[in-house]
């Protein structure tokens, strides 16, 4: 829990200076792995860019607004969103590790 | 070993790169030096990610271009230009990592150091090994490198996925193919049947007077039930599989007739495909981290060998538990892999590791499936499921979701390798 709410903090700090880099405008910037990314978020960007420079027919999750990110996963979990894959992955992260999880997507882009 | 140095340019220049990253790293509080070994999904991640964390990495790898294996067997039935399989790594460098193109030949654990194939020894404070395979010629009784000529096993991208396309392409209409599958462990579990189902949708729209007969040592597979409610909507007639239960191990090959022979019989094949048996790379063994298996006994939370303290094995080499020998999962685990490192060169604990893998598998060019996976540490020691979560493709889905997931094929075939190597 411990590690969690840090990674949670963590990837708010990132976020904040995020927004700033985003309003100068710094193209091109990867996403930060970071060591205090929370467990399983690294394997996102296995399908899903983090950066925009990939057009895809996966959707772009990397600075979505953690709410939706959330909200998404916990309507995989439940079923009640339609999905081909996500519904089998969102069932392995519990909804302290979904937000913790969602929190750092949206820091990092 | 300054002498040495001197009088390569190049490797001056990789040094005095090595001294200029150290001073940043040191302060970002994540010092030390690790050396990748292999620039495959697994190892090229890896270097990357510890890059990013500050770490001064290098990364061995004796190939300056990367043939996929994911994907290959679009390429086989010329549904992919091969030339899309190809990687560089520019794009690794430009990351931070120094690149070397040499083989590792001797790794010393007790002193932390590669030497590699120009004599050139690069110390280390953490050693990653991604080697990937090693195939088993000698497990199955007449097989070879040779015979691998008249009987392709196109397992390792390559030369060999060519040579085995070239052979698909001149048979003659009415011919037979057949596809021989290992026992597991093997690199790829569902790779064998998505092979079979693509060379099914080439004979039936090129050759169709054609048979492919598959022979596998083993009674139950990856996604199975899709595959074979597949084949039987898709290529009935065509496509023969028969299982271990049935006689399908082949115990022996005479590549001078292309001849497969099983207990119950011989089949011989105007184009063979033999997928060997296989184990972890030789540097593997050489450095001591591979057991009895052939593979190599890691634990879960850092990837640390459970034999060797000092170095950490991913990908393909490992002994993964539930998690599969996929690229995916070979990615997943590079960065995982790096967070470790980063906490343990840094003095923090790691956090425990959960990996996700998913593959995708083409039974026809607009036909998708897929198996997906999250994974945990168990009290054994081994990355295990995480009980509800993952699995197959409905068995009932809708042309549509097959489609979907054909697209979805591709297009993590191209975010991955640009993750990778882009």
């Amino acid at each position: 829990m411990t590690v969690l709410r840090l990674a949670a903090l963590a990837g708010g700090l990132v976020l904040i200076l995020t927004t700033g880099a985003t309003a100068v405008a710094a193209p091109g910037a990867l996403a930060s792995p970071g060591t205090l990314a929370p467990p399983g978020a690294a394997a996102c960007s296995g399908c899903h860019a983090p950066s925009p420079r990939t057009s895809s027919v996966m959707p772009a999750i990397h600075g979505r607004p953690a709410a939706e990110i959330a909200a998404a996963m916990r309507e995989y979990r439940a079923g009640t969103r339609p999905a081909t894959v996500m519904d089998r992955i969102a069932k392995g992260f519990s909804e302290a590790e979904t937000e913790a999880l969602a929190a750092w997507l949206e820091a990092h882009r | 070993m300054s002498v040495r140095l001197t009088r390569r340019g190049l490797l001056t220049v990789g040094a005095g790169t090595a001294v200029a990253l150290a001073a940043p790293a040191l302060a970002q509080g994540a010092p030390g030096r690790v050396v990748v070994v292999g620039g495959g999904f697994g190892g090229a991640t890896a270097a990357r990610f510890l890059a990013a964390e500050g770490v001064t990495v290098t990364l061995v790898e004796p190939n300056t271009t990367y043939a996929a294996c994911p994907m290959s067997n679009a390429v086989l039935v010329g549904l992919k230009p091969w030339e899309g399989q190809l990687f560089g790594y520019d794009g690794v460098r430009r990351a931070g990592v120094t690149v070397v193109h040499q083989a590792a030949t001797a790794i010393d654990p007790g002193v932390r150091r590669v030497t590699l194939a120009d004599g050139v020894a690069l110390p280390y404070d953490r050693l990653v090994l991604s080697p990937g395979i090693d195939l088993r010629f000698e497990a199955l009784p007449g097989y070879s490198a040779e015979a691998a000529q008249a009987m392709p096993h196109a397992w390792k991208a390559g030369e060999q996925t060519l040579l085995l396309a070239r052979q698909l392409e001149a048979m003659e209409d009415g011919g037979t193919v057949v596809i021989s599958v290992p026992p597991n462990p093997y690199r790829c579990p569902p790779g064998p049947y998505e092979r079979a189902s693509l060379v099914a949708h080439y004979l039936k729209t090129r050759k169709p007077r054609s048979k492919l007969l598959v022979l596998d040592a083993k009674d139950a597979f990856s996604k199975q039930r899709l595959f074979q409610a597949a084949w039987a909507a898709l290529y009935p007639g065509l496509l023969e599989y028969v299982p271990l239960a049935g006689g399908g191990q082949v115990t022996a090959v005479e590549p001078a007739t292309r001849t497969f022979v099983t207990d119950f019989g011989r089949h011989q094949a105007d184009v063979a495909n033999v997928i060997p048996p296989q184990r972890a790379a030789a540097i593997a063994r050489t450095a001591g981290v591979a057991d009895r298996t052939g593979w190599c006994p890691v634990d879960p939370a850092t990837f640390e060998s459970r034999l060797v303290p000092g170095i950490h094995v991913i990908g393909d080499a490992a002994i993964g538990g539930a998690v599969p020998k996929s690229a995916f999962a070979a990615n997943a685990a590079g960065k995982a892999c790096a967070a470790a490192l980063a906490a343990l060169l840094a003095g923090r604990e790691p956090a425990a590791p959960k990996l996700i893998n998913t593959c995708y598998s083409l039974v026809a060019p607009d036909h998708g499936i897929s198996v997906a996976g999250v994974y945990r540490p168990n009290a054994q020691g081994l990355f295990a499921d995480i009980e509800g979560a993952g699995g197959t493709s409905p068995l009932d889905a809708p042309p549509e979701t097959r489609a979907l997931e054909a697209a979805y094929a591709h297009a993590w075939f191209d975010i991955a390798t640009a993750e990778v190597f882009g």
